[in-house]
C-alpha cells in the first residue's frame, strides 16, 4: 500500500487518474481508516489531500462561502461569519462524533462516505449547497444531493475529487437548522434527522423553504411537498402539523437495529416541526 | 473471623480514609500495563476464525492452504485441544466454547486459529481456512427456545430437577424451585393482585479492555501466561486442565484490568493461545477485536419472567410467585436458579415460590455480569411491587418498608438473615431530600431495592516486612476496583503504620497459594480478612523479636500503634521499639519478618441497596434523560469510602445503560447485528447525571471490621428504578427492557 501526500490539486487529480489498483482519497480519515481497519477495503494507493493549501481554507466572497474539502468540522464551528450565515449547516457538522473526531473530519468526507445518516448532509441539501468537482475532464459544479446515490455509493466519476463546497450568499431574513435523533447524547449515529432552511419576507411569511430528511431513505431526501406547506405560512401550528405529516409520509426507511419504520416515520415529522420552528426563529432575527 | 464489637465504637486511623490509589498515577499517565501491553521477544500474533452461522455441523476443516502461507507458524482446530475433561461436563463445555468441536453453536463460535509473524499474515491465513458447514435450524430467543417445538441445540440435554425425568431432550437444562409457605392459598386471600410478564434483553459487561494474553509454552513443558483476568488462579486451573499441564508448571500473571464485571472470570481465548504457542514453539499474543468480544464473550442472560404478587388491604404481601426463564447460551447453566434465589430476597414473606428454567439458545455462552441474574429478577419483582403499592394505595417506599426483610426473617431462598441493611436503606431513602424534590412536566420518579449474596472463598495473602520497615503485601485477588488501596489501608491499620509505608501487588500464581477469583464482591472482603490475619501473624513475630531484643518474655510485649511496648512493672520503662527498629535488626534476630495467611473467608454478609431515579421522557420521540440518581447501600464498613462510592456509581451507570439502551440484537439469520460500541449503546458521560451515593454501615458480624462486599449490589436496583421512573413519567407500565426510544414510543401508542 502506498501513501501519497500531494501539495497541489492538479497532482492529486493526476495521481488518482494514473493510480494502479484501488486508490482512495483521504481527508480526515474518520471513515476511511475505520473501514480499512475493519478489513472492508484494502486500497493500494492512499492520496491524502490535507497538504493541499487551497483545500484547507474557508473563503467568503461576493457569491457566498467556499469551504475547502480538507477543512475539519471544528474549523467550521470557529468561523463566525459562516456560523451566522448558515447556523444549520454548522450545527450538522458539529454533531459529527466528538471533539476529537471533529478535529479531523470534513463535510466532504461525510458527503462522500454516502451514509444516509450522515449528519452534515441534510443541512447542506436544505441549504442548496453545491460541490465543486475536479476531475481528469476538468471542473464541474453540481448540487450536493446528486452526489450520494445509495449507501456507500456516489455519482463521482473515477478520478474525480471534490474541491470545495459552495454555499450561497445569505439573503435577509434567512435561517436554517438541523436536528438528529440519537438514543445517546453524543458518539452516536442518527436514527433519523431533519434540516429546514427558510427565507422570510418582511412580514415574517415564509417565501422560500427547503426541507431535507436524513436516515429516512437510501439517500438524504429533499421533501418538496413539505417545503410547499411552509411557503406562505408563518410556521404556525397548522402548518407544522401538515409539515410533520408530509415528512412522515415522504420517509422510505427500513427496520433495522437502530429503529423501526414506524419510529423513523413518526420522529422524522417531530424533528421537522422542531427544526422548522428553530429555522423560523433564526430567520426572524435577521 | 467474627466481627470485633469493639470496632463499632473504635475510631480507625487508616480504614475509612481516602488516600490516592497506588495504581492511580500509572493509570492516568498511560504507564500501567494492561493485557495487550505485554510483549515477548519473537512473539507471534494469534487470531481466531469464528463461525458466521448460529447453528451448524462442522463437516470438515481444511487448514492446508493456511499452513502453506509464508509467515504462518501454527494452525489449530479442536483436534489440537483433545478432550481431557474426563467426564466433567462443565469443563467439556468450556473446552467446546473455546474451540467448537462437532458443531458451531452461535455466530462467533471459534472454529480454528492461527499464529503468524504479524497480524496481517494471520488475517490472510484465516481467509485461507476452508470450513464446510451443514446449516441447522437455530433459535436465539429465550421464549422460542423454551417452546416444545424449538430447534434442539443439544440432544443430550434432559431437563434436570423435574420429576419424573423427561423422556426426551429439550433446550431446558434445569428447573429449580425455591420458597416456603402455601402460595396458592396465600394468593386466594389477597385483596389485590398484580400479575405480569416482563422481558429483558441480553447485555454485555461492556468492559473497555478487550480480552488479551500472551502465552509461552516452553519445550521443557513449563508455560507462562500473561493475561487480563479477574482470576489468574482459576485461569491457571482451567488452562492447565484443558491442555494437560500440571498446575504448577503453568505460571499465570494477571495484568491491570480495564474492566471485567464478571466477563473475565471465564477462559475464552487463553487455552487457544497456549495451544498455538505449544504447536508453534514460540510465544503467541492474542488480542480480541471488539467485534469478537461482543460475538464470543460475555453476555448476560436474556430473560422472560412471570410475576404474580398478592397483598392484603393493610399492605401486607400475602403471596409472591415468579417463574423465570433465563438464556444460558448453548450450554447448561444455573442463571435462572440464581435469579430465582434473589427475586424476593428483599422481603419478609409468608408464602413465596420461585421457579427457574435454564434455557439453551444459539447465542454466546452466558457469563457472569455483576450480581449475575439478580438485576432482571429485581426488575420484574420491583416493577410489580410498585404497581401493587399503587393498588393498595400506599406510598412505594412505605409499602416496601412494611414488607422488608429483617434480622431473623427466613429468606425466600432458604437461610435466616442476620443483621441486614434493607430496612435502613429504605428509611434512608424515605428521608432523602431527593424523594422530596419537585418534578417537572414529563418527568417521573422511581425507586427500587436490590439484593446480592456476596461471596468469601479461598484466599491467600503474604505480608513481608522489609529491612527498612516498609511493607509489601502480596495479594492473590485481582484488583478490579481499588482493592490494593483498601488492602494497604487494612495492613496499615493492623500494623499501626502509615498507608504510604505499604505497597500492595497482585502476585502471580507461582508466588502464592490458590485464590478464588475476584467475583462475588469478594476482593476486599476476603483479602482484607486474609490481610488482617497475615498482619496479626507478622505482629506475633514482631513482638517475639522485640522480646528478644529486650531479652524479656514475649508475653510482656504488646503491639500498639506501630510499636512493641514492654508491659509490667519490671519492663514498663523500656522505650518502645518501632516496627522500623525491629525490622532493621531482623537480620540478627532471626531473619526476615513476614506474616502469611491462608483462609476460607466464610460469612460474606448479604448486601442490600435502594436506588432513586428521576427521568424525563420526550413523549413525541420516546427519548429519555436521567435527571437525578441516588444510590443508598449498606457497605458494612467502608474501608476506602471513595472506592465504595465508585462501585455504587459504576453499578448504577451500568444498570442505567441496561435499562435504557443496551441490548444484543440478532437478525433472523441468527447473526448478531450490533457487535460494536456504535450500535451497542453503553451510556457516555454526557448521558448520565452525577450519581449521588449514601453509604450505610451495618457491620457484617463475620468480618473483624464489619466489611461487606460492595461491588455488585449496585447494579441490581437500576433496571427497576429506571423502569418505575419511566412508568411514572408516562403513565404506562414498562414491561420490556431496554426501554429504548422506539419501545417507549410503541408503549405510549399501544
Ligand atoms: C468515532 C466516530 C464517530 C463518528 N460520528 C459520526 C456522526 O455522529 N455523524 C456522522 O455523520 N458521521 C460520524 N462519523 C463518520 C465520519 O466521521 C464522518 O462521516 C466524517 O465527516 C468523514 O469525514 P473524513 O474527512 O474523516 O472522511 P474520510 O474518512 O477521509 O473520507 C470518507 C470518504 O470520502 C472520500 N473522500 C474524502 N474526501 C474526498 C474528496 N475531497 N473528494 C472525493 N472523495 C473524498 C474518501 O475517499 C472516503 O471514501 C464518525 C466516525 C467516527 C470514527
Amino acid at each position: 500500500m502506498r501513501y501519497i501526500r500531494p501539495s497541489s490539486l492538479e497532482d492529486a487529480v493526476g495521481l488518482l487518474a494514473n493510480a494502479s489498483g484501488k486508490a482512495a482519497i483521504l481527508a480526515g480519515g474518520s471513515d476511511l481508516l475505520v473501514r480499512m481497519k475493519g478489513g472492508f477495503i484494502e486500497p493500494d494507493v492512499i492520496i491524502d489531500i490535507k497538504a493541499i493549501d487551497a483545500l484547507g481554507r474557508i473563503i467568503e466572497n461576493d457569491d457566498g462561502f467556499v469551504i475547502g474539502a480538507a477543512v475539519p468540522c471544528a474549523v467550521l464551528g470557529e468561523n463566525t461569519a459562516l456560523r451566522n450565515a448558515w447556523p444549520g449547516v454548522v450545527e450538522g457538522a458539529r454533531l459529527i462524533g466528538s471533539k476529537q473526531v471533529q478535529g479531523r473530519c470534513t463535510i466532504v468526507g461525510n458527503l462522500c462516505n454516502a451514509s444516509p445518516a450522515a449528519d452534515s448532509v441534510p443541512a447542506l441539501v436544505a441549504a442548496g449547497a453545491r460541490a465543486l468537482v475536479r476531475g481528469p475532464a476538468g471542473s464541474r459544479t453540481i448540487a450536493v444531493e446528486t452526489i450520494p446515490v445509495g449507501p456507500g455509493k456516489t455519482s463521482l466519476a473515477p478520478g474525480e475529487i471534490i474541491e470545495a463546497i459552495l454555499l450561497d450568499k445569505r439573503q435577509r431574513h434567512s435561517g436554517d437548522a438541523y436536528q438528529r435523533f440519537t438514543p445517546r447524547t453524543e458518539m452516536d449515529i442518527a436514527v433519523v434527522s431533519a434540516a429546514v432552511n427558510l427565507t422570510l419576507n418582511d412580514q415574517g411569511v415564509v417565501e422560500k423553504a427547503r426541507v431535507a430528511l436524513g436516515a429516512a431513505a437510501p439517500t438524504v431526501l429533499l421533501v418538496e411537498e413539505a417545503a410547499d406547506i411552509l411557503v406562505g405560512s408563518r410556521v404556525d401550528d397548522g402548518a407544522l402539523e401538515r409539515l410533520a405529516e408530509a415528512c412522515s409520509a415522504a420517509c422510505r426507511p427500513i427496520d433495522d437495529k437502530r429503529g423501526t419504520v414506524e419510529f423513523r416515520k413518526k420522529v422524522a415529522g417531530v424533528l421537522a416541526k422542531r427544526v422548522a420552528l428553530t429555522a423560523y426563529q433564526r430567520a426572524g432575527q435577521k | 473471623m467474627t466481627f470485633d464489637p469493639s470496632h463499632a465504637a473504635r475510631s480507625f486511623s487508616s480504614v475509612g480514609t481516602r488516600p490516592i490509589r497506588p495504581d492511580g498515577v500509572d493509570k492516568v499517565t498511560g504507564r500501567a500495563r494492561y493485557g495487550a501491553d505485554f510483549n515477548m521477544p519473537g512473539q507471534l500474533i494469534g487470531r481466531i476464525l469464528r463461525s458466521p452461522h448460529a447453528h451448524a455441523v462442522i463437516r470438515k476443516i481444511d487448514t492446508s492452504k493456511a499452513e502453506q502461507l509464508p509467515g504462518v507458524k501454527a494452525v489449530v482446530t479442536a483436534a489440537d485441544l483433545p478432550d481431557l475433561t474426563n467426564g466433567d461436563t462443565s469443563m467439556y463445555d468450556i473446552l467446546d466454547n473455546c474451540m467448537a468441536r462437532r458443531k458451531a453453536l452461535y455466530d462467533g463460535h471459534a472454529v480454528a486459529a492461527v499464529a503468524a509473524i504479524d497480524a496481517h499474515t494471520a488475517r490472510q491465513a484465516l481467509k485461507l481456512i476452508d470450513v464446510e458447514y451443514e446449516l441447522l435450524p437455530h433459535v436465539t430467543d429465550v421464549d422460542q427456545a423454551f417452546a416444545a417445538d424449538a430447534p434442539l441445540i443439544n440432544d443430550t440435554i434432559i431437563t434436570k430437577g423435574v420429576d419424573p425425568k423427561p423422556d426426551r431432550a429439550s433446550n431446558v437444562s434445569m428447573r429449580s424451585q425455591f420458597g416456603h409457605g402455601d402460595v396458592d392459598a396465600g394468593m386466594a386471600k389477597a385483596d389485590f393482585v398484580v400479575e405480569r410478564t416482563f422481558r429483558t434483553e441480553q447485555t454485555h459487561q461492556g468492559y473497555i479492555e478487550p480480552h488479551a494474553c500472551v502465552a509461552n509454552v516452553s519445550s521443557d513443558g513449563t508455560a507462562d501466561l500473561w493475561v487480563c483476568t479477574q482470576g489468574h488462579f482459576v485461569y491457571r486451573q482451567h488452562c492447565a486442565q484443558l491442555l494437560g499441564l500440571e498446575a504448577s508448571k503453568l505460571r499465570v500473571t494477571s495484568s491491570e484490568i480495564g474492566g471485567g464485571f464478571g466477563g473475565k472470570t471465564h477462559v475464552w481465548a487463553e487455552p487457544v493461545a497456549l495451544a498455538l504457542s505449544r504447536k508453534a514453539g514460540r510465544p503467541v499474543k492474542l488480542v480480541m477485536t471488539r467485534d469478537e468480544v461482543f460475538r464470543a464473550t460475555g453476555p448476560t442472560s436474556a430473560t422472560s419472567i412471570d410475576v404474580k404478587i398478592g397483598a392484603l388491604k393493610d399492605g401486607t404481601i400475602i403471596a409472591a410467585d415468579a417463574t423465570l426463564r433465563y438464556s444460558c447460551g448453548p450450554y447448561a447453566g444455573s442463571w435462572a436458579e440464581v435469579g430465582a434465589m434473589t427475586a424476593f430476597a428483599c422481603y419478609k414473606l409468608e408464602n413465596v415460590r420461585t421457579v427457574g428454567y435454564e434455557v439453551l439458545v444459539n447465542r454466546p455462552k452466558t457469563a457472569a455480569y455483576r450480581a449475575p441474574s439478580a438485576p432482571m429478577a429485581a426488575f420484574a419483582v420491583e416493577s410489580a411491587i410498585d404497581e401493587l403499592a399503587k393498588k393498595v394505595g400506599m406510598d412505594a417506599v412505605d409499602f416496601r418498608i412494611k414488607n422488608a426483610a429483617q434480622e431473623g426473617t427466613k429468606a425466600s431462598y432458604g437461610p435466616v438473615y442476620g443483621p441486614i441493611g434493607i430496612g435502613p436503606t429504605l428509611e434512608a431513602v424515605k428521608n432523602h431530600p431527593h424523594m422530596k424534590a419537585p418534578l417537572g412536566k414529563n418527568q417521573g420518579r422511581g425507586m427500587a431495592c436490590g439484593f446480592w449474596f456476596n461471596f468469601g472463598g479461598q484466599t491467600c495473602t503474604d505480608l513481608n516486612i522489609g529491612m527498612d520497615g516498609t511493607v509489601s503485601l502480596a495479594v492473590g485477588t485481582v484488583d478490579v476496583g481499588g482493592s490494593r488501596a483498601s488492602l494497604s489501608l487494612v495492613a496499615a491499620e493492623e500494623l499501626g503504620i502509615d498507608y504510604a509505608q505499604v505497597r500492595a501487588v497482585i502476585a502471580d500464581t507461582s508466588s502464592l497459594g490458590y485464590n478464588d477469583m475476584t467475583d462475588g464482591s469478594r476482593g476486599t472482603f476476603s483479602s482484607s480478612m486474609a490481610t488482617i490475619s497475615a498482619a496479626r501473624n507478622a505482629i506475633k513475630i514482631l513482638r517475639a523479636r522485640a522480646a528478644q531484643m529486650w531479652d524479656i518474655p514475649v508475653e510482656d510485649v504488646t503491639w500498639e500503634r506501630g510499636h512493641a511496648v514492654a508491659k509490667g512493672e519490671t519492663h514498663g520503662n523500656l522505650p518502645n521499639l518501632s516496627l522500623k527498629e525491629i525490622a532493621a535488626a531482623s537480620g540478627t534476630t532471626g531473619g526476615p519478618i513476614a506474616g502469611h495467611s491462608e483462609i476460607v473467608a466464610d460469612g460474606a454478609g448479604v448486601s442490600f441497596a435502594t436506588h432513586i431515579c428521576d427521568i424525563e421522557v420526550d413523549p413525541e420521540t420516546g427519548a429519555t434523560k436521567v435527571l437525578r440518581y441516588t444510590v443508598v447501600q449498606d457497605a458494612g464498613k467502608a474501608v476506602h469510602p471513595t472506592y465504595v462510592e465508585g462501585q455504587y456509581q459504576g453499578g448504577a451507570a451500568q444498570g442505567i445503560g441496561w435499562a435504557l439502551n443496551e441490548e444484543y440484537i440478532y437478525g433472523k439469520d441468527g447473526r448478531l447485528q450490533n457487535a460494536g460500541f456504535l450500535d451497542y449503546r453503553i451510556p457516555v458521560c454526557s448521558d448520565l447525571p452525577m450519581i449521588d451515593t449514601q453509604i450505610l454501615e451495618i457491620p457484617n458480624p463475620n468480618h473483624p471490621y464489619g466489611v461487606r462486599g460492595v461491588g455488585e449490589t449496585s447494579i441490581v436496583p437500576p433496571l427497576a428504578a429506571v423502569a418505575n421512573a419511566v412508568s411514572n413519567a408516562v403513565g404506562v407500565r414498562m414491561e420490556h427492557i431496554p426501554m429504548s426510544p422506539p419501545r417507549i414510543l410503541a408503549a405510549l401508542e399501544a
